[in-house]
């Protein structure tokens, strides 16, 4: 039994160090200075230095890549959220014609290769103009996005008994309000992980984003796709990014980390 | 039951709309697109199913169709196993249990193309850790030069980037297992490997589904990593589908041939991810019959 236990610890133990290696690099390289990373091998920063952190924050083709990629992330989460909550509501309380399809349906579009839409999704927003701005990138990553929203809230919401839903009815209040006033409070934790996650597709997903965009709304990931200079690569700065945008996810993380696992398995299990 | 109520669609229809405005329309414009010519945007020829029949001779296509499916096999005959394990291993409750969750999801959480980028240097043999410490076993390991080299290291950044998410489904159904389950195999004296085969196996057999489900469908449109790390080489030996397909479409400007190849792979997608559900479907509900049976 001991020594079953023992086996355990080191196969996680390994496996942990598999996982954190390759991200400790990363971070370990954007506090070394240029040369040293070409030059010499090392387990540290021989040369400690921030000089890669204070390009990014000063220069505002890299910063201002941050902030496009915030900006259009929450507008997609808002409205993800809001065009989702009442249909999975709907999904997990009624039966309605076709309900079983539409929901077939709404997970097909989760698994469309974005490159099968790059082309029209190209011609669409240039004929509306909508070219190289937030709200474009927004709109197309509702694509994977809302699917996917839709599919976590209803097993949370599944979870919650229908006899409140009744209750409320019977006194008095009406849908909006019941909605609104109970049966969202009911499942925060639903809205949290389902926002997490619409935040964390739309964060990652690179493809789109570059495609519709060009310089008003460039995202951090199409900045970090060409960080050659004059001197070749810049790996100290793309090391930094990269550094930088694993952030917002870990900050999220460390709050939903008793639902995470839930978020994805939930209803399902 | 739930209840019949026709009015539900009135909270869907939002969802539809949004659906239909980010994945139909785009949809409608793909196969308009794919029965002309487009010579220029004044000047179009409608030329029926030429490009169809010109996508399903293209040999680039078949050889990036079957590197697709071997490479999509090779994710599933990995990631699986090791995230049934790994999720076996985890701690299950206490502080412990939070750290191991939040270490272990952190790669889900990293942007695709830092993924690649990451990948790109810890697999230099000069500056990176990987490529170093195989260059000091005496391995000649080369990620840009040899083929490969090139396909395992896009395999094993993947088993990295992707087998938390097996972890974190299986983590979550091993959860949901109700002690009374552990009990009657104590008081039974089953070994661990029969708690396993008997017990644990069968009842992640829901999640393991979802589990497969996305990882084969993920894994068939991967395109970050891949073009950030090796940029489909040496020569095409890691272009895959969407790749293929991106360099068609927005590196030629093909748009004819673009778009039918488009449609033939959504319809691969599709009709995988049909049989798939179906298939979810079936096995779940015969499990659980024999869960009330027995």
């Amino acid at each position: 039994m001991d020594k079953r236990f023992r086996k355990r610890v080191f196969f996680l133990a390994l496996y942990l160090v598999f996982a954190i290696l390759p991200v400790y690099w990363m971070i370990n390289m954007s506090f070394k200075t240029n040369e040293e990373i070409l030059s010499t091998f090392s387990l540290w920063p021989n040369d400690f230095t921030l000089q890669h952190y204070r390009t990014i924050f000063t220069d505002e083709s890299w910063y201002s890549g941050y902030i496009n990629s915030l900006i259009y992330v929450g507008i997609n989460t808002v409205i993800s959220l809001l065009v989702a909550l009442p249909a999975a509501y709907a999904f997990s309380r009624y039966s309605f014609l076709g309900d079983k399809h539409v929901f077939f349906w709404l997970l097909t579009n989760r698994m469309t290769p974005p490159a099968v839409f790059l082309l029209p999704f190209f011609q669409l927003y240039t004929t509306l103009g909508m070219m190289d701005t937030h709200i474009a990138v927004a709109l197309a990553h509702l694509l994977f996005n809302v699917p996917l929203a839709v599919w976590i809230l209803e097993g949370f919401m599944s979870g919650v008994p229908r006899e409140i839903d009744e209750t409320a009815y019977i006194d008095g209040y009406s849908f909006p309000r019941f909605f609104l006033t109970i049966f969202i409070p009911l499942i925060k934790a639903g809205v949290g992980v389902a926002a997490f996650f619409c935040f964390m597709f739309s964060w990652v997903e690179l493809l789109m984003a570059r495609t519709l965009t060009s310089v008003n709304a460039k995202p951090i990931v199409a900045t970090m796709t060409r960080t050659v200079s004059a001197s070749g690569m810049d790996w100290g700065v793309l090391a930094a990014a990269g550094v930088l945008t694993i952030v917002p996810g870990a900050v999220v993380i460390w709050f939903v980390r008793h639902y995470i696992a839930k978020g994805f398995a939930m209803g399902r299990v | 039951m739930k209840p019949v109520n026709q009015k539900a669609w009135l909270l869907v229809l939002p969802v539809v709309l949004c659906v239909a405005f980010s994945a139909v329309l785009p949809l409608m414009t793909v196969v308009n697109y794919s029965v002309q010519d487009i010579i220029s945007p004044e000047r179009r020829v409608f030329v029926g199913t030429e490009w169809f029949a010109a996508v399903m001779r293209d040999e680039e296509l078949h050889g990036a169709l079957l590197r697709q499916i071997g490479f999509s096999l090779a994710v599933l005959a990995v990631e699986i196993p090791l995230g049934i394990a790994l999720a076996l291993s985890m701690p299950a409750t206490g502080w412990r249990s939070s750290a191991v969750l939040v270490i272990v999801a952190i790669s889900l959480l990293i942007p695709w193309n830092v993924v690649g980028t990451i990948w790109q240097i810890y697999g230099r043999t000069d500056i990176g850790l990987m490529g170093a410490a195989l260059a000091k076993l005496g391995i000649d390991y080369n990620y840009t030069g040899s083929a490969t080299d090139a396909w395992l290291t896009v395999l094993v950044m993947d088993v990295w980037h992707w087998t938390p998410l097996v972890a974190l489904l299986c983590f979550a159904g091993l959860q949901a297992i109700p002690d009374a389950y552990y009990q009657a195999a104590r008081i039974d004296g089953a070994s661990k490997f029969a708690v396993f085969r008997f017990i644990q196996l069968p009842k992640l057999r829901g999640v393991l589904m979802i589990a497969v489900l996305l990882r084969f469908m993920d894994s068939f449109m991967i395109y970050t990593e891949p073009f950030v790390l090796t940029g489909g080489g040496p020569g095409n030996a890691t272009t895959f589908l969407s790749q293929y397909l991106t360099q068609k479409a927005v590196g030629q400007f093909d748009l004819g041939p673009a778009a039918a190849f488009s449609l033939i792979y959504f319809l691969i997608i599709l009709l995988l991810c049909f049989i798939l559900y179906n298939w979810m479907q079936r096995v779940g509900t015969a499990s659980d019959a024999e869960v009330s049976h027995g």
